[in-house]
């Protein structure tokens, strides 16, 4: 019987074949924790006497939910991770940095491996046909000090994408699109496995974007496929040697199979306070926005800065409206300024914050008013989630983020695309 | 071991973000003050109404969202007695497993708000005092029973010095 991705790399890590359902113990390659979630893990760990890392050049301490630091207690919570790497020779990802997501796929994850994160979006790695997960911070201190965890083995759906995206149409709209078809607990404990003619067409850019959303179905990871497009990435990321081929075989057993025609998609926006709760752009015209956010681990790489910039540029943004933008890593925001894109957005009336999560989690740059609403590129929009229960946010792709701060009001990006 | 407390209904999808706000980061380095705040963006006054071994009983994937064990811990830390809903989100239920959160998975529409609950672990029921009837819980698996009888993951591997799970 043929296996799944998720069966081939949790079966090469746990030194024995394995099945969807199994208990095992499998050996990690990466570990990371980030700001929120590492300060927890490293005491954790010192309780029981275990303030060691396994493989250090291969543990990231990523400091980039709060970065700058806006308050003492989270200056305090960066010292500890400092005082870790010194001790354990771990790898410190300093303020300006990035988001840990861009940063693990940059520079640390290669197909074949199995990463354990402590945040919830480490599924984007998959895209790299890694098995990649989010854990808390006790098992990731295990995972750190001891260079392995228990996984039960998932099952996996298989999300089949075939036909072209419509001009003004991207993966985030799919990804959404997909989350709003199956629910936000529709893949609960699941793996997804992405593919299909779509998907081994598609830049590492839009698969980042659909791996990083696996979890806002509930899934345990987003599986892609290794293959010369994630050969050409991890050369252009000075990592060829790394690359292995990495896929299901094709008599592998799936719970779930779901189709989606790329073609029949529209420009898809997720309404408060949930990512399933999924409506067309154009449906929500009359939704006025005060804040736009291009940025975050799902939307704020290059690709979508150029996407916005394209849109945005020699054009103002509406006068009630604030767009903050914020690259997702320090390469990215370099890569940006070279091109004028940061130009851009600070002709349109944009601020630019620092490389790292930016207003996504609540924690600085960005908090939302009483009843403000916000249309964001980010993941997430659970109520509470910018820094205040009585915002609103809204989830899209950056083109329509990009063309909605134009107009002030949520906005479907084929009119300024479409000609 | 038997527990018994009060039921504070919740309903589906109540995330991480709900539990231990973001807006609170700062105060994830001090648990104890967090915990004040335990579910503060679903009801505000929660944290001041309930009392030690009362029960959260909510609807389908409660604790969905980030992987922030510190949502698991201020519910432990309040003093919830268990979390009982239709379903749990992934990293929430190992989480809660590894810190010794005790969580149980039944069907918890026949619990009303401030029902006087009765858990027998062991037996896997809960008795509705209130209502008088009784609900079955879906078992744990067996490695998640092994941690928690450790009394953690922490715990569990500070025994053993490595994984005795499987
Ligand atoms: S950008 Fe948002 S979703 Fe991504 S890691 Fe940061 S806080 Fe989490």
């Amino acid at each position: 019987m043929g296996k799944t991705i998720a069966e081939k790399i949790i079966g090469e890590h746990s030194g024995k074949k394995v099945t969807a359902g199994e208990f095992v113990v499998a050996n990690v390659d990466v570990t990371a924790v980030q700001d929120g979630t590492g300060p927890l893990t490293i005491q954790e760990i010192q309780k029981i006497n275990l303030e060691q890392a396994k493989n250090p050049s291969r543990t990231i301490l990523f400091i980039d939910h709060a970065a700058p630091s806006p308050r003492k207690e989270l200056s305090n919570a960066h010292k500890i991770l400092r005082d870790f790497a010194k001790k354990t020779g771990a790898i410190l990802s300093e303020v300006g940095e990035g988001v840990c997501h861009q940063r693990l796929v940059e520079d640390f994850v290669n197909p074949g491996e199995i990463l354990v994160g402590a945040d919830s979006h480490t599924c984007t790695s998959g895209a790299l046909g890694a098995f990649a997960t989010g854990m808390g911070s006790t098992d990731v201190g295990i995972a750190i000090a001891l260079g392995k965890t228990w996984l039960k083995v998932p099952e996996t759906f298989k999300i089949d994408v075939h036909g072209s995206f419509q001009q003004g149409v991207y993966a985030k709209d799919l990804i959404l699109h997909l989350i709003g078809l199956i629910g936000a607990d529709g893949a609960t404990y699941k793996a997804l496995e992405f593919t299909g003619e779509t998907i081994r067409k598609m830049p590492m850019t839009d698969r980042f974007c659909l791996s990083n959303m696996a979890v806002e179905a509930g899934g345990k990871a987003g599986l892609i496929a290794s293959d010369e497009i994630t050969r050409q990435y991890l050369i252009s990321r000075g990592r060829g040697d790394k690359f292995r081929p990495i896929d299901s075989d094709p008599d592998a057993v799936y719970e779930r199979v779901i189709n989606i025609d790329a073609s029949k998609l529209e420009p898809t926006v997720s309404c408060p306070h949930t990512v399933d709760n999924t409506k067309l752009a154009r449906e929500l015209n009359d939704v006025k926005v005060d804040q736009v956010f291009i940025g975050s681990c799902t939307n704020g790489r290059i690709e979508d800065l150029r996407i916005a910039a394209n849109i945005l540029k020699g054009k103002k943004v509406h006068k009630d409206v604030r767009l903050l933008v914020v690259p997702a890593s320090r390469e990215i925001f370099i890569q940006a300024s070279r091109e004028g894109l940061l130009e851009i957005f600070a002709e349109a009336g944009g601020a630019i914050n620092t490389p790292g999560c930016g207003p996504c989690v609540g924690v600085h740059a960005g908090i939302l008013g009483d009843d403000e609403v916000c249309l964001a590129t980010q993941n997430r929009n659970f109520q509470g989630r910018m820094g205040n229960p009585k915002g609103y946010i809204y989830l899209s792709s950056p083109a329509t983020a990009a063309f909605s701060a134009l107009r002030g009001k949520i906005s479907d990006p084929r009119e300024v695309l479409v000609k | 071991m038997i527990k018994q407390g009060k039921a504070w209904k919740f309903g589906d999808d109540i995330s991480t973000d709900h539990i231990a706000p973001g807006r609170l980061f700062h105060l994830r380095t001090n648990l104890p003050e967090l915990a004040k705040h335990v579910l503060e963006d679903a009801d505000p006054e929660f944290a001041q109404k309930m009392s030690v071994g009362d029960f959260v009983v909510a609807g389908n994937n409660f604790g969905l969202g980030s992987s922030r064990e510190h949502a698991p811990q201020v519910l432990k830390i309040a003093g919830v007695n268990a979390v009982l809903a239709k379903s749990f989100a992934r990293i929430f239920f190992r989480n809660a497993i590894n810190i010794g959160l005790l969580l149980v998975e039944c069907n918890t529409d026949m619990i009303n708000q401030g029902d006087e609950l009765e858990l027998d672990l062991a037996a896997g029921i809960i008795k509705n005092k209130t209502q008088a009837t009784k609900i079955k819980a879906t078992p744990l698996p067996d490695v998640m029973i092994k941690i928690l009888n450790d009394g953690g993951l922490a715990k569990h591997i500070e025994k053993y010095g490595d994984f005795q799970l499987v």
